[in-house]
């Protein structure tokens, strides 16, 4: 075995300037902030989660595959640790969106919930401290579970069997994890249109991160093989059963689009279909169709046969395009409340991403490079590698 | 007296999962096709072992969603938009969002369907008997035992060399299979 299968030692000039690109993208957006801050604020809450919802994609699946204790995962798993790990950073990144609350939510606004007696009703739970403290609380669940999970794997690493532990947090985890994704959902995108509601929302943003965290963890083991490391760690059995599980939540995804589109479609109560109709408007339509299209049916078709999850050109390209419609979802789903005649690039939007992406793959690297890039302390880690044999 | 005309087959037992696979890559590789193994449980590489094709079920499964899906839709669409136009609140005839339910339904179930009956059409199942079940040992098998049979039908079939090739790769028993007498 080489050493270079479980170490990552160099630090390639893409990750160098990963930190880089992501300060002067944040510079940028500090000028767009001055320019622009409602535009500014918009464009970094989509940003802001698009990046975030890989690390929590990752997260979720870090605990499932402790609670299903499935062998052929493990070889993977530090991959899905090491993206859900920089917790800290996005709360940090989160900052400039509890500053503009003011920009972005409407019920945060005292003259228009006076006039307004359903925000009135809203307000004990809509309000500025309550958010924030709320913002805390989901941040602080979030970063415990990356954190300890990935700090207990890497001592099993020294020779421990944490196991059990690992199970045990995994189990609390993903109910906490359930309830703190459902209500930033609501908190973070329902309540830009505080009129608006759907019980089904939370599952509509979980099934998006999960989309996000498997894509980014094939395109992520496909870049570390292609640089020599797990080459013979992750095989194509892996790539088949993760292909597996994104087809299956890019179905979910559209399963719970569908239900939350199907029943306001059919009670057809004002309230609840102006969502939809804000989305219907101009060129939101054609985002709208492109989701049906881009999000679910092509990929539904194209991904479905078992040559196109094995093949790894074909798996890497529908990461890429995934993620592509993962963040034309965000986008669907913050920019109508702010443009409401169609789809509006602003190039706030760009240095959004780079910023919040820039330093999250900078953080990203500085933790591949300091521990074993799979969890070979683990009890089933010979057996799963054996299995691709 | 066991012979050729009264053998249907033959039956070795292998002490592990691992002898099972080396065993079943040697008999395929001498070119048997009508063998099988039998296992309590599932064994990780034996389809490539046995050099198994490649199941034709997920096509036919496949085939079968979205022909249910497009009759679905047929369905609802003639239905409610054609034969028997009626306005329910509001809504256009041929409202495709109101076909969904349905339409997944339709493709699930003939889905599920084709799944079971192929699956039992692909098997040759249900039948009543099979040359293993002679065997007293066989019963085992669903506890902690691991057997290769080879049909008598199979050209390469022969009672000297089959045997030899059996033991060759390991069997712990050699067992011919056949009829008991009857009185």
């Amino acid at each position: 075995m080489k050493p270079a299968e479980y170490h990552l030692t160099e630090n390639p000039r893409l990750q160098r300037w990963c930190g880089g690109i992501g300060l002067a993208a944040l510079l940028l957006c500090a000028v767009g902030y001055a320019a622009n801050p409602v535009q500014f604020h918009h464009s970094w809450l989509a940003a802001h989660f698009f990046v975030i919802s890989i690390a929590l994609g990752a997260l979720i699946f870090t605990m499932i595959l402790h609670l299903t204790g499935a062998t052929w995962s493990v070889p993977v798993r530090r991959l899905f640790e090491n993206l859900a790990a920089p917790m800290p950073l996005f709360f940090i990144l989160f900052l400039p969106v509890l500053s503009g609350v003011h920009e972005l939510y409407h019920w945060s606004h005292g003259e228009a919930v006076a006039k307004d007696p359903l925000l009135q009703l809203k307000a004990p739970y809509l309000n500025q401290v309550f958010f924030a403290v709320r913002t805390v609380i989901y941040f602080a669940v979030w970063t415990f579970l990356a954190c300890r999970l990935r700090h207990l794997s890497l001592q099993q690493d020294e020779g421990d069997d944490h196991s059990e532990r690992l199970r045990r947090t995994s189990a609390a985890g993903v109910i906490l994890f359930a309830l703190t994704l459902t209500f930033a959902a609501f908190d973070w995108f329902m309540s830009l249109d505080a009129h608006w509601y759907s019980t089904i929302f939370g599952l509509y943003i979980f099934s998006g991160c999960v989309v996000a965290g498997l894509a980014a963890v094939i395109l992520l083991a496909r870049h570390l093989q292609s640089r020599g490391h797990l080459v013979e760690t992750i095989g194509i059995q892996q790539y088949h059963d993760l292909g597996k599980l994104l087809f299956a939540f890019t179905v979910f995804w559209a399963y719970m689009a569908v239900s939350q589109y199907f029943l306001i479609w059919y009670g057809n109560i004002p309230e609840e279909t102006i969502w939809y109709h804000h989305r219907w408007h101009g060129s939101w339509k054609v985002v709208s169709l492109l989701l049906v299209f881009g999000h679910f049916l092509v990929p539904f078709v194209l991904l479905l046969t078992r040559w196109a999850k094995r093949n790894l050109a074909v798996l890497a390209g529908f990461s890429i395009w995934l993620l592509f419609m993962h963040w034309v979802d965000l986008q669907w789903l913050v920019m109508p409340s702010l443009h409401k005649e169609g789809f509006v690039f602003s190039w706030m939007d760009g240095t959004a991403l780079a910023g919040c992406a820039g330093l999250y793959l900078k953080y990203l690297g500085w933790l591949l490079r300091r521990s074993a890039l799979a969890p070979v302390g683990d009890p089933r880690f010979e057996e799963a590698v054996d299995m691709n044999r | 007296m066991t012979d050729l005309n009264h053998t249907e087959g033959i039956l070795a037992r292998y002490a592990g999962p691992t002898e099972l696979l080396t065993a079943a890559r040697r008999v395929a590789e001498a070119g048997y096709r009508k063998f099988d193994c039998h296992s309590p449980f599932p064994i990780h590489g034996m389809d490539e072992a046995m050099r198994l094709k490649r199941s034709p079920l997920g096509f036919m499964v496949g085939i079968a969603a979205f022909a249910g899906a497009g009759l679905a839709i047929l369905l609802q669409g003639w239905a409610s938009a054609i034969d028997y136009p009626l306005i329910i609140s509001g809504k256009p005839f041929f409202s495709y969002q109101a076909f969904m339910p349905v339409t997944f339904g339709l493709a699930v179930l003939l889905g599920a369907f084709t799944a079971v009956f192929g699956m039992l059409a692909l098997n040759r199942l249900p039948r009543f008997n099979h040359a293993v079940f002679h065997s007293e040992r066989f019963s085992q098998v669903t506890r902690d035992a691991f057997f290769i049979s080879i049909e008598s039908s199979d050209l390469l079939f022969d009672m000297e060399k089959t045997p030899a090739l059996l033991r060759e790769t390991g069997a712990l028993e050699v067992e011919l299979l056949s009829e008991p007498p009857q009185d």
